[in-house]
């Protein structure tokens, strides 16, 4: 039996987790620099403790709509490291650290979408809630490509 | 990799590059024991090492090339070239072992016996004419050498066994290892003796190797985090900096200055730990050197000057190939054969002289041969011959420009393909190295005295100049290498932007500039209410191409730190990445190169014009027909304006104050009558001078008074805009520049009525051809139908083929009927047709071409007369 630690944050109505291991920092995206020409999924780039972070919009990687600007949406990025580079996420909301054990790991349903399941290592039963466990190399180094496919 | 492995792998590759060059020079001076020794040291070490490790065949491979040098050391063979080209062989063959141990971590399969024979064999003399010791076999005749019997060596008590041939028992070693003048034991830590020479490739081993323990390796890898580290402390400082800015009285104010002084100097020390000597880049460079002349039969010496000018690591890791490329070339096409140097008077060794130095924030290598110099007449037609240039632009191309053509694509010019360059990739893939990073080459070639190529490179990739532009809300870092300069353009400013069939271009001095707009490049959604926008044009050069970015705003000029670009974002060819300002925010870095291309849609068809001119300039000896004399004058504006010269009969300079102003306007006494003056634009002088094209037609004469007259120019006249107001033609590319063409018959007509009918109600002769004209277009009509009266015909103009035949209709008799070739008229009775053509085509009569046009009547008059 293996424990393990995952933080959970929201990406429009879905309920994502990450292991915690994963995860390098969460920080809010300031002064974020847009990249012209550059793939919708890149919401840009941002110097975060003197290192330049790239941006990705989880919500156009996932294929979701924009998230509505108000003043209280202040979003959010979960910062991880991926081939030597800083990436940082922007998500809608973070959660709380769960603990949850392998074994109760669900395979993804067959008749997720494409995109979805290409990013989802499996899901979890919560209480009131699924929990989606986020492969995040998928969702950083696929992004470009899928989109890149389906252009072509 | 393992640790062990990983650790030799860069030692032995680092004692090997030494070995080269000391091979080289050891055996221009064999006498020279302390390099032998080094030599002797270094592969002995590398032997050690493969012993210790465990990798047999680059054991006995060394231990082969050992024995070989013992030899050399003890005098016992004298240093011949064959001999040091099997040792060199041998180093070569361990390199290639090395690689794939890098590779596949384990010794590739397969031995050595080949080498290690002919190892041996030279060992014992075989490669000489020097008897050795056993009785001296001619060396032809030898083709194996076996290993002898054990028997025949000599027993060695440490090892336990009879002595391979050549080899020498430990305790010799030993001995002669003792009596060498090592500063320190090298047997007992061969590493340290290792990493210090390596550090100090230098004649005076005995000095430097005592500083050898001031140096330590360091992972590539923590400099580079050193670095960032060091940029984000800079950047709070600022920060810090701008917030004590604020407050007057601060006792923050003392340790901050304090802070700031340490992360200067901090700064300054991590780049200098990314800083190396050339001198690193240039040591395969003697081996190359020394392999080529061998091969190619020439005596060539290298000097180097300047090794230990210091420049970024990124830098100079990009700098060796085309370092290498060139000196090949030197090599082989810049030093000749050792006949041809003293049949030129020349000493039979060339030198080829390697030169670095600092120049302002750049570095400059120079690579200079004492050779035959450029061929500047083979590269002509080489370059003609390729298709590289045409015979024309080859005319006019100064001898420097013809030399540069060797940075063309594709272009080589040794006759024959050799071994040593000259493979078809030549001097353009050393071109596109370096301005990869930035630089740029240029070569100074004398025919006779050698040929020196000149790279220019900027110290470090890693801060680099740049100008910070704006566009919309985004801000972007122009590297300043390609700014050649910047233009404000709008309505209040010098500068225009013009459009050439809705491409933006703009005239700057003598070149039409094609332009394009940073927000287009990118995309960007302008916000088109921004109202009177005046742009700043930043004009840049990229290679050959030159053009201009239109931006919104131009802030500053910046040191900045060029991170690179996220892999996700990597294949964006417009940036080449990013960095972060002085505020903390990041901007992205535009690659010059990226945007250059999004120039080449307006660049082709700028270029076509650009081509025109470059052409009708080069082939203005030749005196092409289908180009027009234009007299090129300034009216009324600064903008050139143009008529054909064929129309004008003088150009005259006249006192202003004979001009005399009368109710017709004004008139000046020319030649005995009165000229009617027409101001083309401007205001007709008072006083002063007063330039005036005079026009005649018949006996009417007319003169139109101009501001200055500017030119003489012969080109292709396409007029691409038609006349937007009366007196104006249309506007044509001249010299690179929008020019008016002006319709003289316009100004002429408004300072003398009888100027328009002139032409067809001339004082009737006698004997006076008549002339039908059927041109449909103005300007030729306006070109032709004077020109042709001017030679003393009667010029009947018809617009278009209607009118002709409604002329004719009425009765009207002609001699000559001259029409367009493609709308030709029908028979006419008695007259002969001239087909004209505005294009330099098939059999017609071109319309610009005067004399073929009045000879062409004349002819056809003459043919008349005998039908």
């Amino acid at each position: 039996m293996s424990i393990r630690e995952y933080v959970t944050f929201r990406i429009g109505e879905q309920l994502f987790g990450l292991s915690v291991t994963e995860i390098h920092d969460v920080f809010r995206p300031a002064r974020m620099t847009p990249v012209p020409l550059s793939n919708s999924e890149i919401a840009g780039v941002l110097n975060l403790r003197g290192r330049i972070v790239t941006a990705i919009d989880a919500r156009s990687r996932l294929g979701l709509p924009a998230q509505e600007k108000s003043v209280k949406t202040q979003s959010l990025a979960i910062g991880v490291e991926h081939g030597g580079e800083s990436f940082g996420m922007v998500i809608d909301e973070i959660g709380d650290v769960v603990r949850l054990d392998d074994a109760e790991m669900e395979q993804n349903p067959v008749n997720l979408d494409a995109t979805w399941s290409g990013v989802s290592r499996g899901v979890y039963r919560l209480d009131n809630r699924l929990l989606v466990i986020m492969d995040i190399d998928q969702m950083l180094a696929g992004a470009g490509q899928g989109s890149a496919a389906a252009a072509a | 990799m393992d640790d062990l492995l990983s650790e030799f792998l860069t030692e032995t590759a680092e004692s090997l590059d030494v070995i080269d060059t000391e091979l080289v020079r050891f055996e221009s001076q064999p006498e020279d024991k302390a390099t032998l020794n080094n030599i002797f040291r270094l592969v002995h070490t590398i032997k050690g090492t493969c012993g210790f490790i465990g990798l047999p065949r680059l054991e006995s491979i060394a231990h082969a090339g050992e024995t070989l040098l013992g030899k050399f050391r003890d005098g016992a063979l004298p240093v011949t070239p064959a001999a040091v080209s099997l040792v060199l062989a041998s180093i070569d063959r361990i390199k290639a072992i090395l690689a794939h141990l890098a590779a596949e971590q384990v010794e590739p399969p397969g031995d050595d016996r080949d080498l290690i024979a002919e190892l041996e064999r030279a060992s014992e003399g075989g490669l000489v004419a020097v008897a050795p010791p056993p009785p001296p076999k001619p060396a032809p005749v030898i083709v194996t050498a076996p290993e002898p019997p054990e028997g025949e060596g000599r027993w060695d008590a440490d090892q336990g066994r009879f002595l391979r041939p050549g080899e020498v028992s430990l305790a010799d070693l030993e001995a002669a290892f003792n009596a060498t003048e090592g500063p320190e034991p090298v047997e007992v830590k061969p590493v340290a003796a290792v990493a210090a020479v390596a550090a100090m490739p230098d004649h005076d081993e005995d000095k430097k190797s005592a500083l050898g323990t001031s140096t330590i390796r360091v992972n590539v890898d923590v400099l580079e985090s050193l670095m960032t580290m060091v940029s984000e402390l800079v950047l709070t400082r600022n920060q810090l900096l701008q917030i004590l800015r604020n407050s007057t009285d601060s006792e923050f104010k003392a340790p901050l200055q304090r802070l700031s002084g340490v992360t200067a100097e901090l700064q300054e020390c991590v780049m200098k730990t990314r800083m190396q000597p050339i001198g690193s880049a240039w040591k395969k460079l003697p081996r190359i050197v020394r392999d080529a002349s061998n091969d190619l039969n020439k005596k060539i010496d290298l000097v180097m000057e300047g090794e230990a000018t210091e420049l970024d690591r990124q830098v100079l890791e990009l700098i060796k190939d085309p370092l290498t490329h060139m000196i090949r070339n030197s090599c082989d096409h810049g030093v000749e054969t050792i006949a041809q140097r003293l049949a030129a008077g020349k000493s039979e060794n060339g030198t080829i002289k390697l030169r670095a130095y600092h120049q302002g924030g750049h570095i400059l290598i120079e690579v200079s041969d004492d050779g035959a110099g450029l061929h500047t007449d083979r590269i002509r037609s080489k370059a003609i011959e390729k298709g590289v240039i045409d015979i024309a632009e080859s005319m006019a191309m100064t001898d420097a420009q013809i030399h540069r053509l060797i940075f063309a694509p594709g272009f080589s010019t040794a006759a024959k393909v050799t071994n040593i360059s000259g493979r078809g990739v030549g001097m353009d893939v050393v071109k596109t190295n370096v301005e990869l990073i930035g630089g740029t080459i240029d070569l100074r070639s004398r025919q006779g005295h050698g040929t020196t190529f000149i790279i220019k490179i900027p110290l470090t990739l890693a801060i680099i100049s740049a100008l910070i532009v704006g566009v919309e809300d985004h801000r972007f870092a122009l590297p300043q290498l390609s700014v050649l300069e910047l233009v404000r353009a709008g309505k209040r400013f010098e500068h225009k932007i013009e459009l050439i069939n809705s491409t933006r271009v703009l005239r700057l001095r003598d070149h039409l500039l094609p332009l394009v707009a940073l927000s287009d490049c990118l995309n960007l959604i302008v916000d088109e209410d921004r109202g009177d926008r005046s742009a700043c044009i930043v004009i840049m050069q990229v290679g050959e191409l030159r053009f201009g970015l239109i931006v919104d705003e131009v802030f500053d000029t910046e040191e900045i730190v060029v991170k690179p670009l996220s892999k996700r974002l990597g294949a964006m060819s417009e940036y080449s990445g990013a960095t972060i300002l002085g505020d903390g925010s990041v901007i992205m870095i535009l690659d010059p190169n990226g945007v250059s291309r999004s120039v080449a849609n307006v660049e082709r068809s700028v270029n076509r014009l650009l081509d025109e001119q470059s052409r009708a300039a080069a082939a203005a000896a030749k005196a092409s027909e289908h180009k027009v004399s234009l007299l090129l004058f300034s009216a009324g504006g600064s903008e050139p304006r143009a008529c054909p010269l064929s129309l004008v009969t003088r150009l005259e300079d006249l006192d202003a104050s004979t001009i005399e102003m009368t109710s017709r306007g004004p008139v000046v006494q020319y030649r005995g009558r009165l000229m009617p003056l027409a101001p083309a634009g401007g205001m007709v002088r008072h006083d002063g001078r007063q330039p005036v094209l005079v026009f005649s037609q018949g006996s009417v004469v007319v003169g139109l008074a101009v501001d200055a007259i500017l030119d003489i120019v012969e080109e292709p006249l396409d007029i691409q805009l038609g006349g937007q107001a009366p007196g104006v033609l249309g506007t044509a590319v001249l010299k690179g520049k929008s020019t008016e063409i002006v319709d003289v018959g316009h100004y002429l007509s408004q300072a003398e009525p009888a100027w328009a009918s002139a032409a067809i109600e001339m004082d009737p002769r006698a004997n006076r051809k008549r002339v039908l004209l059927i041109e449909s277009h103005p300007f030729f009509r306006n070109l032709l139908a004077p020109m042709v009266s001017a030679a003393g015909y009667e010029v009947t103009v018809a617009e278009g083929l209607e009118e002709a035949r409604a002329r004719l209709a009425t009765g009207a008799t002609f001699h000559v009927v001259l029409t367009d070739a493609d709308s030709p008229i029908d028979n006419v009775a008695g007259a002969q047709v001239i087909p004209l053509s505005s294009r330099r085509d098939a059999e017609a009569v071109p319309k610009s071409d005067r004399y073929a046009l009045l000879d062409a009547i004349q002819r056809a008059l003459r043919s008349g007369e005998a039908a």
